[in-house]
């Protein structure tokens, strides 16, 4: 047992690849952890910086900078009394959630953190990820229609009509992307998101600067296509708070409101995550041609320890900051524990054998981030498209883009 | 002006005056519809500011309808009045200032005016189903229709 | 006998077979509020859909209906004068300078010269606060959540300055009939200027956020479009009339208060449509500061109260006396039988009328279009009830 527990440490694939179910299911359960916290941090700091950037504090009461929210907005969802329509159908009522839930955590079983940080290596991954993600529009409309009322049903067909429209354009881009790794010595390209960062590591370029402007057209496609997708502002309309209420989740209350949060969030980190590893690099640290050689290697090795330290001094400046009068103190102690937390989590991936191993998943999760901040910095500027602009931008602009940019990507393939 | 109209329809016109520096006539009943036709047609109050009523419950006739007219050409505002009793009907001004549809329904909601030939004739901001006309004299400050207050809203008093 | 059972039988089969939803029909009857987020308060429109598409709409109102106008029978004439704050709660300094000049105009008295540049000065910032609200939730209807923040924040100014004048923030009661009461703070002429010296880049920057946005313009250009004609028609006035290219503002048109010695435009627009209206709201905002930047500078010394009795009776006879309140025309016709208390106070509420129009400017729209135009149209339910 010990001995099927270690062999996979010295092998140098995914565990599904490797067979070894015992470390898949250590990473199913890492990345489900890592997943929910990622979720509650976005959603503090959605509020957080949404709130800075409409000049209010954003969440300021339960703990220090309202640090404990999320935890307590969970903890009210959970024990908050569960509403079901008496006019629903009960068990399509019931599945929706889950379903939405389901695939979108599912996705996440081929998302590359590293080399061989996944749970395992499908040779069909992109397709993978592509059609368990469109699966959760089923779970829209089956939560719009077991409401049975009427912002839930216009809810539902909003988000089916989108989705399904911009799901086009998104497959285009991630087709063109797809061509370029099939431009190796050998010409055969791939669909295994691995395959596909390891393409950009031999051909010396991400994805996004290839064939310039191509690679960017691709990349903007899709960078609007997955805001479409994911029900996020400027394209909210199923969920159009001014319009329909809550759309397609306006009955829905408690626990399984709570899920639909859930996956909306985890949604919005895996389509990142496809976006970054098709154009942005996956785990690889940014200029590996600018900045090569050893000594950069080091000295962006440190930069996870350092972002942490940071973060933690950050934590520390604000604790100093904090009131000081006694009603303050636990909070105080408080923010100083998760500045020290900080710190030390900083300073342990400093250690070397740590500093390996996280650097990939660190450069992975901090382009995600990025791409998480550039959501909330849409919902914040934004107002809302109206429901036939919203076509028309998908099936006028983004539609004929994709077929150019995939016609280019092709003619250009040949040519270079 | 005045006189012109004064001139046109004679003894219908009662009252043709101004207070405080405000015109107003004051009409017989029969001479309604066709003296806003011609407001409107051929003096150019084409923009009905208000239609309201007064309860006069010692008078004859109870109620005193008030159009509150504007000239956009001619920057000028004039009040028609005329009398009407409870039984009466007064002609509807929807076919002459579509805003009329409105003001006349709060009329009729307020005072139980009924306007001949408007198009959708009911009530407007008290509930449908309510019995009694607010702003009549009769109706008591905290008087309230006790049936309805209790079959909808399930409580045994409003007050 | 057997006939009638086989009778009963079919058309109980036939009535579990025929259980007509709304999904068996094209049309879909929709009932957007009383409680809904972007029918600013208590507004119920029934929108019958076909899909997306209005075919139709009836506004259901009277949700906020509390009797104004009968309270005012039964309310000495000073007594009821905060009762007109409740009605455009957001502008009750406007509400409060028409009834106060109305039963001036009965009484035949003129408010002192100082008295008018002060009603001048706060109605006008009055009218900044209630485009500011509008502008945020307008923006926050059509799915731009920041700008709400931004004009709160300026809004804010404005209310601390009332607050300090009067007390209140929101239901001013800041005049009395004969003048105001209060005579301005330590300061207040120096804290109007340094509002506006802060508000005009702030107004700017929401231009900045909204103008020429994509989405924005295409969200607002052609919707809700309404013609001059339609609007004067339909008695539509204030912003709603000018942004279809009428020049016509009573401030200009029959001058009251002290408006006749500031010097200032109308903005109008050409389309009527919500862009224009958005446009012209933006610029009423900057003439507004116009005319405060003037007032403040050369409030007249003297007093603030005329003489009025102490118990009022105004002669008998009848007055209507409107002013441009900031969403139109708003008029109060008073009826005097020579006692303490109005005979009759009927109030003619720009939002009341206004929102008439609402039907006739979202037929063949989208839903979200209806949405865009209940927010062009600015209306204020507790004035559209009374």
């Amino acid at each position: 047992m010990l001995d099927y527990i270690t062999s996979y440490l010295n092998s140098d694939t995914t565990p599904g690849s490797a067979g070894n179910m015992f470390w898949a299911f250590v990473y199913i359960i890492l990345i489900f952890l890592g997943l929910s916290v990622a979720v509650i941090a976005m959603n503090w700091l959605e509020r957080k910086i949404l709130a800075h950037m409409q000049v209010r504090l954003g969440p300021m009461r339960v703990g220090p900078h309202g640090l404990l929210q999320p935890i307590a907005d969970a903890l009210k969802l959970l024990i908050k009394e569960d509403i079901m329509p008496s006019q629903a159908d009960p068990l399509v009522f019931w599945v929706a959630p889950l379903m939405v839930v389901i695939t979108s955590f599912t996705v996440f079983i081929v998302v590359p953190f590293g080399p061989t940080h996944a749970v395992t290596d499908m040779n069909i991954g992109v397709l993978f990820m592509l059609g368990v993600s469109s699966l959760s529009v089923l779970g829209v409309v089956m939560a719009g229609w077991a409401s049975n009322s009427h912002y839930p049903l216009m809810g539902a067909l909003r988000s089916s009509a989108q989705m399904v429209s911009y799901e086009i354009a998104m497959g285009l881009a991630v087709v063109s992307a797809v061509l370029m790794t099939s431009l190796n010595k050998d010409g055969t390209g791939t669909l295994s998101m691995i395959g596909i960062v390891q393409a950009q590591q031999s051909q010396q370029v991400w994805f996004i600067f290839k064939f310039f402007p191509l690679g960017l057209i691709a990349f903007f496609i899709f960078a609007v296509a997955m805001v479409a997708e994911t029900n996020r502002a400027p394209f909210d309309l199923p969920e159009a708070e001014s319009e329909l209420t809550a759309g397609f989740h306006t009955e829905y209350s408690g626990f399984r409101w709570s899920l639909f949060f859930l996956a909306e969030y985890s949604a919005m980190i895996a389509v990142s995550s496809i976006a970054v590893t098709l154009w942005l690099g996956g785990w690889m640290r940014p200029f590996p041609n600018a900045l090569s050689g050893e000594t950069w290697d080091l000295v962006f090795s440190l930069v996870p320890g350092l972002t942490f330290l940071f973060l933690a001094a950050m934590t520390f400046y604000s604790t100093a900051r904090m009131p000081k009068h006694p009603y303050f103190k636990v909070q105080t102690i408080g923010l100083g524990g998760f500045g020290a937390v900080l710190a030390l989590i900083g300073v342990a991936l400093f250690v070397p054998p740590v500093r390996d191993r996280i650097q990939d998943i660190f450069w992975f999760s901090a382009k995600v981030a990025l791409s998480m901040y550039m959501y909330i910095w849409y919902r914040g500027t934004f107002p809302r498209y109206r429901f036939d602009q919203l076509m028309k931008v998908g099936w006028k602009v983004l539609l004929p883009l994709g077929i150019g940019v995939l016609v280019l990507t092709a003619i250009a393939g040949i040519l270079f | 002006m005045i006189s012109r109209l004064k001139g046109q329809h004679g003894s219908g016109i009662r009252e043709a005056n101004t207070y405080l520096g405000q015109k107003y006539v004051v009409a017989d009943s029969s001479l309604i519809p066709e003296l806003l036709q011609v407001l409107r047609d051929q003096e150019h109050f084409d923009y009905c500011v208000d239609i309201t009523a007064v309860h006069y419950p010692d008078r004859e006739k109870q109620f005193e309808v008030v159009w509150i007219l504007y000239s956009f050409p001619r920057n000028e505002r004039i009040r028609v009045k005329a009398s009407y009793a409870e039984v009466e009907s007064v002609p509807s001004a929807v076919p002459i200032w579509p805003t009329a549809n409105w003001l006349e329904r709060e009329v009729f909601d307020m005072f139980g005016i009924r306007f001949e030939g408007h198009p959708d004739l009911k009530r407007i901001l008290l509930p449908d189903g309510w019995k009694g006309h607010p702003l009549r004299k009769d109706y008591g400050i905290i008087q309230q229709d006790q049936e309805w207050v209790q079959i909808n809203l399930g409580i045994e008093s409003g007050q | 006998m057997t006939d009638r059972t086989t009778i009963d039988r079919t058309s109980h089969l036939e009535l579990e077979h025929h259980e007509k939803t709304f999904l068996d029909s094209n049309e879909l009857i929709i009932n957007m509020g009383p409680q809904h987020p972007a029918t600013h308060g208590v507004l119920r429109v029934i929108l019958k859909l076909d899909g997306e598409k209005v075919l139709g709409t009836e506004c259901v109102i009277g949700y906020l209906h509390r009797g104004v106008e009968k309270i005012a029978e039964h309310r000495t004439y000073t007594m009821f004068n905060p009762y007109v704050d409740r009605m455009d709660y957001v502008a009750a300094v406007s509400n409060g300078l028409g009834y106060c000049e109305a039963v001036e105009k009965l009484l035949n008295v003129e408010a002192p010269r100082r008295a008018q540049y002060i009603r001048v000065v706060l109605t006008e910032l009055n009218r900044l606060a209630s485009h500011m609200l509008w502008l945020g939730t307008h923006a926050l209807d059509i799915g731009a959540i920041t700008p709400l923040f931004y004009t709160f924040r300026d809004r804010e100014e404005i209310l601390k300055i009332f607050e300090k004048y009067c007390g209140a923030r929101l239901t001013t009661h800041a005049f009395r009939i004969g003048g105001c009461s209060y005579e301005t703070y330590d300061g207040f002429e120096r804290e109007v200027k340094k509002f506006l010296d802060f508000v005009t880049p702030k107004i700017d920057e929401y231009e900045e956020l909204l103008t020429t946005n994509r989405i924005w313009v295409e969200r607002t250009k052609d919707v809700g479009k309404i013609s001059a004609k339609e609007c004067i028609a339909l008695g539509v006035t204030g912003p709603v009339l000018r942004a279809s290219g009428v020049k016509w503002d009573l401030r200009k048109a029959q001058p009251y208060a002290a408006y006749p010695d500031f010097d200032f435009e109308i903005p109008v627009g050409q389309n009527g449509d919500t862009y224009d209206r958005y446009i012209v709201r933006m610029q009423e905002m900057r003439q507004s500061l116009r005319i405060i930047d003037q007032a403040i500078g050369k409030i007249p010394d003297g007093p603030i109260m005329a003489k009025i009795p102490k118990v009022m009776k105004p002669p008998v006879g009848e007055i209507y006396h409107s002013i441009e309140a900031p969403k139109g025309e708003l008029g109060y016709f008073i009826v005097s039988d020579g006692s303490t208390q109005p005979y009759r106070v009927r109030v003619r509420p720009p939002s009341f009328v206004n929102l008439q129009a609402l039907d006739m400017m979202v037929r063949g729209a989208l839903v979200a279009d209806v949405i865009a135009v209940i927010g062009t149209l600015d209306i204020v339910l507790g004035e559209v009830d009374r």
